[in-house]
């Protein structure tokens, strides 16, 4: 195998838990992963694949790194898990670290090779296996590895306590009615129409968004609830750490609370890799074809609540403005327009991206590698070169990222490569732009 | 749920009474929250905000003595104490009927009774850290962290996955060894795990079982402490038989889901998914919602299911007082309904609650809603009236009455109706 491009990383996430394999362990759990987790699609990818390389022009690292192979697409399946059948999975520790450092944090499972492939081979689906053979040996960044375990004791991503979950609805509550009259967050209110839900990163380090959605909410006139107990975290990391069973059992959370509050449908915030939790790869392995209760994405509410007049734009926002088009949502969910609609009924100056749609680049803190965390940043931020080149053609002054990974993601290319821009969410927007009616003006 | 006495107590001879014209709250309250009615329906209440800012509960247009800086999480108990969560001088507790517990706590929690409504339990984090406070008396032991718990039949004991060690941030090395187990009454478990969830108390109250995580992809049911020496790809939360020890929980092996007593599987068929088994009241069938085929769902009683399957989901089952028939909340192409027996009624809603069985199993009704409005459906039929808010229908000890708590116009009524009138 290539020897990795850039400096070595230390994640005791990949360097400890690999002393703890034997070569029996590594071969019994690949063997039993390939057999009987990975679906016939592997087989049938593994025939298909004619080693073209068109897949190579699509993968952001690959562009970013001056086009080396090794960050293809087929590269990196070529690296890992083509590799480890030819070898049968008689693999080392070592190989495990180096499959988990290219599947977990070069790899955004964003599927833009997949569009690229003359035969439509999903390279994701081949690098999550990997990451699933990763995971059943311990061999997961550290950072990483920890959120999932937050996922597995609170079903949310960041640890929060029950207790300081409701706090801060409660007090976000308050700080809302000081901007509009009566705003609420309305804890477990039974037979609401909307049952709204947020990642852990919300109540943790944007408390304020939660405050927005009350305010968006009460001048909307939804009726709306946010569940007090678990099931109100609608992200998902152990679907990127490969942890299915953690996966599944944090979506059974997030709908049941859907059930038990009688919820007609569940907004969520704006979050990518949440949607397809959610409305994909969640379901499928609980048996759920569809998500048992529709989900819609914070993009497509907000586009029907402008649409509908249920929101009016008071003045537009002025500053040039673009935006980050987060791959689960448009290349996944097809959103973009409605992404657009919204951009430019609130902003004046709002300039597009190219590539875009469903050809946009991804924002590489997707899929799971942002959450690999800081020693894994450097490679991240190199790794999405072509990212800063595209929005600084732009030439806006701020990018919006319907996404917190896309948000966090681009907020450290914008510091990395000095492109002098604000980073967004697009409720900060509507905030800013829309109307109080009267009677709501405190 | 209501005792047989308890439901022959109440009043089913009054037709129609006016209980409260909520309209008239208003002039008096600057905010009125959801109201909740009580199960003998004589009651109707709602979290308050009074002219000064402060909270206080409605019963009836009548406030409470006490008010508070916040009060939320208002419900009747089963035995129609009105019970919520107040803060007052930055403390949180737990009021019923306008008294307040003693102890006051940073912050409390999640409500909880046991089936006779006499016993009351919250999550609390209070100077010793996290913990549980059942009847005004907290855990002498605290915990770095205690989320969830059950309340025993008895109303005896608590029992709550704790987190019995701190742990650094990021340290997944530590988090490995397992620092999760389950206290009750404040005393934890002697083993502890990578995760605990589901707690379940036995029916006389001397067990508890919960599911385990005992190795990153080994999932087991323990019960006082000691997992099932069968370990599995994956488990949902136990239950216990309604007579004895044993255990019942969803377990899944290689060929998929199914349930497994005390670690022994019990159904051969096994499903894409299974979970929320339940036993019959007379604790001789076991009925749970299960996918026989992926994107395919039903209810398999005793392993085998209803030849009809439903795409989007099927909720918990519910059995007949009699034992004899399951009934359950089924969705299909977004629109829900119940299904008895595995038969679909006709009808679908935009949302509807648990089905309910008259006392000798015969009849089913349940709360539906329709464009914005609440009805009574009985055996698939759409009651005749419509309504702004309703609450779940309770049928008359002799089966032949239904009490319907609901409001029209602001106002709230209590009514008995002769089934055949609905
Ligand atoms: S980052 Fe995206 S384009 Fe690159 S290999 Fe992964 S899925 Fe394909
Ligand atoms: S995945 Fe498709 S595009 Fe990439 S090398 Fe294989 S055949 Fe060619």
């Amino acid at each position: 195998m290539a020897e990795p491009a850039k400096e070595i990383v230390v994640d005791p996430g990949l360097d400890e838990t690999i002393k703890k394999l034997t070569p029996k362990k590594i071969e019994d759990t690949i063997n039993r992963a390939l057999t009987k987790g990975a679906a016939a699609r592997l087989k049938v990818y593994m025939q298909t694949c004619v080693h073209c390389g068109l897949c190579a022009e699509a993968c952001h690292f690959y562009l970013s790194h001056d086009k080396d192979p090794r960050f293809s697409p087929v590269g990196k399946v070529k690296q890992t898990l083509w590799e480890i059948i030819k070898r049968k999975g008689r693999v080392d520790g070592e190989f495990i670290k180096n499959c988990s450092r290219i599947a977990h944090t070069e790899c955004n499972v964003c599927r833009r090779c997949s569009m690229y492939c003359p035969f439509g081979i999903d390279m994701a689906y081949l690098l999550l296996l990997v990451r699933r053979i990763c995971a059943l040996l311990g061999v997961v960044p550290q950072y990483l590895q920890d959120t999932v375990n937050s996922h597995a004791v609170t079903m949310n991503q960041m640890w929060v306590k029950q207790d300081e979950w409701i706090d801060t609805l409660q007090w976000q509550e308050e700080d809302a009615q000081d901007e509009v009259k009566n705003a609420r967050i309305p804890l477990d209110k039974e037979g609401a129409e909307i049952m709204y839900s947020v990642i852990g990163p919300e109540p943790k380090f944007l408390a304020q968004l939660l405050g927005n959605i009350a305010i968006i909410m009460t001048v909307a006139g939804m009726d709306w609830t946010m569940p007090s107990f678990d099931g109100w975290d609608n992200s998902n990391m152990p679907m990127y750490s490969g942890d299915f069973e953690t996966m599944a059992r944090v979506e059974r959370k997030h709908f049941e609370a859907a059930f038990k509050l009688k919820a007609k449908k569940i907004v969520m915030g704006e979050c990518g890799h949440a949607f397809r939790g959610a409305v994909y790869d969640g379901p499928k392995w609980l048996a759920w074809k569809e998500p048992p209760v529709p989900v819609i994405h914070a993009v497509q509410f907000y586009y029907e609540l402008i649409r509908d007049g249920k929101i009016r734009i008071a003045r537009k926002f002025e500053q040039p403005v673009t935006i980050q088009e987060p791959c689960n949502i448009v290349r996944g969910r097809g959103l973009g327009d409605m992404l657009r609609y919204i951009m430019r009924a609130t902003c004046e100056d709002f300039r597009d991206v190219s590539p875009r749609y469903e050809h946009n680049y991804c924002c590489c803190a997707g899929g799971g590698v942002i959450n690999c965390g800081p020693p894994w940043k450097k490679s991240r931020v190199e790794g999405n070169k072509v990212k800063a080149e595209q929005l600084k053609a732009t030439g806006a002054e701020v990018v919006v990222t319907p996404c917190h990974n896309c948000h966090s993601g681009i907020e450290d290319i914008v510091n990395y490569y000095k492109l002098g821009m604000h980073v967004k969410f697009f409720s900060e927007i509507l905030v800013d732009v829309m109307e109080v009616p009267e009677d709501l003006k405190v | 749920m209501q005792s047989m006495t308890e439901l022959e107590s109440w009043d089913w001879e009054t037709k129609e009474r006016l209980v409260a014209d909520i309209n008239g709250w208003r002039s008096k309250f600057p905010v009125i929250h959801e109201c909740v009615a009580s199960n003998d329906g004589e009651k109707i209440s709602a979290p308050v905000r009074t002219e000064d800012g402060r909270f206080t509960a409605c019963v009836n247009g009548e406030s409470w003595e006490n008010t508070f800086e916040k009060l939320w999480s208002l419900r009747f108990g089963p035995d129609d104490r009105l019970t919520c969560l107040v803060r007052e001088d930055d403390q949180w507790t737990v009021a019923v009927d306008d008294e307040t517990w003693g102890e006051g706590f940073e912050y409390a929690w999640n409500i909880q009774f046991t089936p006779d409504g006499k016993s009351i339990a919250v999550n609390v984090k209070g100077e010793n850290g996290y913990g549980i406070a059942l009847n005004n008396r907290t855990w002498e032991n605290g915990f770095a962290e205690a989320r969830d718990f059950a309340i025993s039949p008895n109303g005896e004991f608590t029992a709550a996955g704790v987190q019995t060690k701190r742990l650094g941030e990021g340290d997944i090395f530590g988090f490995a060894e397992g620092i999760w187990t389950v206290a009750v009454n404040g005393k934890p478990w002697g083993k502890n795990f990578l995760n605990v969830w589901g707690i379940a108390f036995s029916s006389d109250s001397s067990k508890v079982a919960a599911e385990v995580r005992v190795g990153e992809y080994e999932y087991a049911i323990a019960v006082n402490g000691t997992p099932w020496n069968k370990i599995f790809k994956c488990v949902w939360e136990p239950i216990f038989y309604p007579q004895g020890d044993d255990v019942l929980a969803p377990v899944q092996v290689d060929e998929g889901w199914t349930l497994a007593k005390n670690g022994e599987l019990i159904w051969d068929r096994k499903f894409v998914q299974a979970w929320h088994q339940k036993f019959s009241p007379d604790g001789q069938r076991i009925a749970a919602v299960v996918a026989p085929e992926f994107g395919k769902w039903t209810i398999a009683v005793d392993g085998s299911s209803w030849n009809r399957t439903f795409r989007d989901a099927v909720l918990p089952p519910v059995f007949s007082p009699d034992s004899k028939r399951v009934a359950a909340i089924v969705k299909e192409n977004n629109r829900w309904t119940v299904a008895v027996e595995g038969s679909p009624w006709v009808e679908g809603f935009d949302m509807i609650w648990d089905p309910v069985f008259s006392p000798s199993g015969d009849r089913v009704a349940a709360k539906a809603e329709k464009e914005g409005k609440f009805y009574i459906v009985l055996d698939g039929k759409i009651g005749k009236q419509e309504f702004e808010a309703l609450w779940s229908p309770i049928f008359s000890p002799d089966g032949k009455k239904l009490l319907v708590r609901s409001i029209e116009d602001g106002k709230y009524y209590r009514r008995v109706i002769p089934v055949e009138e609905i």
